[in-house]
């Protein structure tokens, strides 16, 4: 499966173990989230940078202890329809959650821009779609009328344009 | 009257218009369900399956599924209302739907 | 009324550019149909019994004179020359083509329209009282809040894939006409003891198959945080509403399963867990809007006009329909006209291209260009001027738009049914059209005053059967129609759940048992005492003996 991030397909730099997988010593790695939540003294001696896999049935609030540790998330979507973890996704960009968060499971591309105004950055996608509709889907709407989305690539806020200079939003770090 | 051969007939909408549409001997879509193949044996009607399969991937038709129909004196009629009103248009326009456009089929009333 | 900016014309149609997109890729095979299908459902193309339908909406049911004329437009054009209108204050067109569909969301788009979230598992067209700005008891119009929580909600990333429909209404009067407590979300404005005007939040009504009264969950929230309170119910829905089951999987389900207390501390506690972000720009926004919702601009009248009261006196006919078909303008020296489109024996809801625009150029010259969709599937026409009532009336009779049986007995809310609904088990229109017939005498009709008849097809409940005064629900046994009454029902804001009262009836036999129904009530009821009171005074028993006893 291709990994989209930042508008190209590009090689996937983590190892992602299962629970009875050992460590490696300094790979990028993810685990799961009872092995995060079981492991964690041992985890957090690990060297190099880790993640977590997270289902889509846990509450995210299970996460706050670890997240200034945490440089990936793996949010799933086991249906396309099946949207629990655009919220997970927006509660750890509104926790302050600044690493990335990664899309896995059902993601189609007229999902994508959905994905990427609650904060998700990097996608497991099907290689049946070309780059290109991937990267149309995901930029055709240029406005959103939500206020506090997270905007990588720059739609415009219809509520915050109409009202400029009175968005608290705009001075988040994240709302860039 | 003969004796009603009982079957199934495979229905389907079509994808650029929605029409109502019913497969044929000859694999194609008619909208006429005096033309439609009933399927007698559930090998026949697998097939049915099959073929509209191809067709829903062909992007000709979409919805599709089997019904139970019988056939008498040579002429298709669904067993249950919804299916005939469905052969027919609405009963309260029949001013509208197949049973307007000369393609409702032999049985044109849900009840009869 | 609202008007599109600049940003609300290019999101919608950017919108319909992308759904003409979406179906170019469908027809050409690039997306398979399970892929298609919900973006399609997403702009409200649905397919039906016979062919596509194309749900369009009409937020908070307010339309102008030229949005109702390219309504006309588009049932002539694409449609058959009619439209239904809905109980969820929309309008639906049964004969569309794919092919055809982004032309007319364009058409919908020039006039300031669309069909965005009008089906999936996604926050619906947000509904209100059909007499909003006009009527006499009215706290506040509660539209402002309503193109609010359009705009608010409209692709709402977050909120786009719930685990069922999700549907809001909203009041703002004391008398309940949206009918609140049977929405995932009711809105009620109210003033607290200091005079603040608020909302209270109710949460969890619905009907389907599992009919629910909504709980209280803020009695009184202050207007700005609405925005985000109601994002933090949005968010405990989509987390942890069941999504194992399509029938037990709207917010009543979960309010209701883990119980109302447990349910609000959810939603306080999603609430106050961020850092509470400033409301400035939602405060902001809601005044720009509610700028588009100032009053028109009304003259200053006499609440007594002679020619009226003399047309009145004169033509019996005309009188009994400003009887029963006006009602209190909050304003001296106009009224708000009921539409009703009802006609004995035609299709509740559905009115002819011609029609449409009947009703739009009335509206153009004698309602300040306004027209309201109800929920009872009727047109109104918000402000007319006492004087120019006759004139009006004249006009609707040469369309068959006069029938003087606004909130009567021949009134009946009736879903399409198995005549076009490709989910329903039962016919719903021609139950509607023989009991209007059976009740066609318009003296006996008045005789039998204020009385709601709720039908639906199926379960799904569309008709509202749940909260009719007299409800009847089309079901499939053995393949053959029959139908269940219940009674007791409302959506007012004492709202209640109907009771079954006994075994079906065959499709044929369900207009000698209203008439029994009507009849026991006529009987017993108390002087001036309507349906509704009399039977929660006396209780089914005395209908089921009506009923079955002689059986």
């Amino acid at each position: 499966m291709p990994l989209l991030k930042q508008n190209a397909f590009v090689a996937d730099q983590w190892s992602h173990l299962a629970d009875e997988d050992a460590l490696p010593d300094s790979a990028a790695i993810t685990v799961s989230l009872a092995r995060l939540q079981k492991e964690w003294d041992t985890l957090a001696k690990h060297p190099g940078q880790f993640g977590v896999r997270l289902p889509n049935t846990v509450r995210e609030a299970e996460l706050a202890p670890f997240l200034p540790r945490l440089a990936l998330v793996i949010v799933t979507f086991p249906a396309f329809n099946d949207g629990r973890s655009y919220s997970i996704a927006r509660q750890l960009r509104l926790e302050g959650y600044q690493g990335e968060i990664r899309a896995a499971g059902n993601v189609l591309p007229d999902q994508l821009q959905f994905m990427r105004q609650v904060g998700i950055d990097s996608f497991d996608v099907s290689d049946r779609f070309p780059l290109d509709s991937w990267l149309k889907a995901s930029r055709q709407m240029s406005l959103a009328y939500q206020r506090g989305l997270y905007r990588p690539v720059g739609e415009r806020e219809v509520w915050s344009e109409r009202h400029r200079g009175f968005d608290a939003w705009e001075e988040q770090p994240h709302a860039g | 009257m003969s004796t009603p051969e009982k079957g199934q007939v495979m229905t389907a909408n079509r994808l650029r218009d929605g029409e109502v549409v019913f497969l044929t001997r000859a694999g194609i879509w008619s909208e006429k369900i005096d033309d439609a193949v009933l399927a007698l044996e559930p090998q026949a009607a697998a097939a049915l399956e099959e073929r509209a399969q191809q067709d829903v991937k062909a992007t000709a038709v979409t919805g599709t599924y089997l019904f139970d129909a019988e056939r008498i004196d040579g002429k298709i009629r669904a067993l249950h209302f919804r299916e005939r009103i469905r052969t027919l248009g609405p009963t309260v326009r029949t001013d509208l739907g197949k049973q307007s456009q000369g393609t409702a089929g032999a049985f044109a009333a849900v009840e009869e | 009324m609202y008007r599109y900016d600049e940003f609300d014309r290019q999101f919608v149609l950017e919108r319909t550019a992308q759904f003409r997109d979406q179906a170019e890729r469908r027809l050409s095979g690039e997306l398979t149909e399970e892929e298609f299908r919900p973006l399609r459902l997403m702009n409200g193309l649905y397919l039906q019994l016979h062919a596509y339908m194309l749900r369009v909406a009409i937020p908070y049911g307010t339309l102008s004179s030229k949005q109702m004329h390219q309504l006309a437009y588009i049932a002539d054009k694409w449609d058959r020359g009619y439209g239904h209108f809905t109980t969820r204050q929309n309008i639906q067109y049964n004969w569309i083509k794919l092919e055809d569909t982004a032309d007319i969301l364009q058409a919908l788009a020039d006039v300031e329209m669309h069909a965005i979230q009008t089906s999936g598992n996604c926050i619906r067209n947000v509904t209100t009282d059909h007499w909003a700005g006009a009527a006499a008891d009215e706290i506040a119009d509660p539209r402002p809040v309503g193109e609010l929580l359009r705009q608010w909600s409209s692709l709402h990333p977050e909120f786009s894939f719930l685990p069922r429909k999700f549907k809001i209404a909203i009041t703002g009067a004391p008398n309940d006409r949206a009918a609140v407590k049977v929405h995932d979300i009711g809105l009620r404005l109210h003033r607290n003891a200091k005079g603040q005007a608020g909302w209270e939040v109710m949460v969890g009504g619905g009907q389907g198959r599992t009919p629910m009264i909504a709980v209280t969950v803020r009695e009184h929230l202050p207007e700005n945080e609405l925005v985000p309170y109601l994002e933090a119910i949005m968010r405990v829905y989509n987390l942890y509403g069941r999504r194992d089951n399509k029938y037990k999987a709207r917010i009543k389900i979960l309010v209701h399963e883990i119980g109302a207390e447990k349910f609000r501390s959810e939603v306080e506690a999603e609430y106050a867990r961020h850092p509470h972000q400033t409301t400035e720009v939602e405060e902001r926004e809601l005044a720009r809007i509610a700028k588009y919702f100032a009053p028109p601009r009304f003259e200053k009248l006499s609440r007594f006009v002679p020619q009226f009261e003399e047309a009145k006196l004169k033509d019996k006919d005309f009188g009994r329909w400003v009887k029963n078909n006006t009602a209190a303008h909050h304003v001296d020296g106009y009224t708000i006209v009921n539409i009703s489109l009802k006609a004995t024996g035609e299709i509740p809801g559905d009115a002819t291209g011609e029609q449409m625009r009947v009703m739009a150029d009335l509206a153009e010259h004698y309602s300040f260009d306004e027209l309201r969709v109800s929920h009872a599937q009727n047109i109104v026409l918000p402000h007319v001027k006492l004087s120019d009532v006759h004139a009006v009336w004249l006009k609707l009779k040469a369309h068959n738009l006069a029938e003087a049986n606004y909130g009567l007995v021949g009134d009946i809310i009736a879903c399409p049914g198995m005549d076009y609904c490709s989910l329903a088990t039962a016919r719903s229109i021609p139950i509607s059209q023989a009991i209007s017939r059976k009740f066609a005498d318009a003296r006996k009709q008045e005789e039998i005053g204020a009385i709601k008849i709720n039908i639906s097809g199926c379960i799904n409940a569309c008709g509202h059967h749940h909260v009719g005064h007299i409800g009847i629900l089309g079901l499939d046994k053995k393949g053959e129609e029959f139908f269940q009454i219940t009674l007791g029902g409302s959506s007012s804001e004492n709202a209640s759940i109907g009771t079954i009262l006994g075994p079906g009836f065959a499709g044929h036999e369900v207009p000698d048992a209203i008439e029994k129904i009507v009849d026991t009530y006529i009987k017993l009821r108390s002087p001036g005492e309507e349906f509704l009171s009399t039977y929660r005074r006396i209780g089914p028993q005395p209908f089921k003996e009506a009923l079955y006893a002689a059986a």
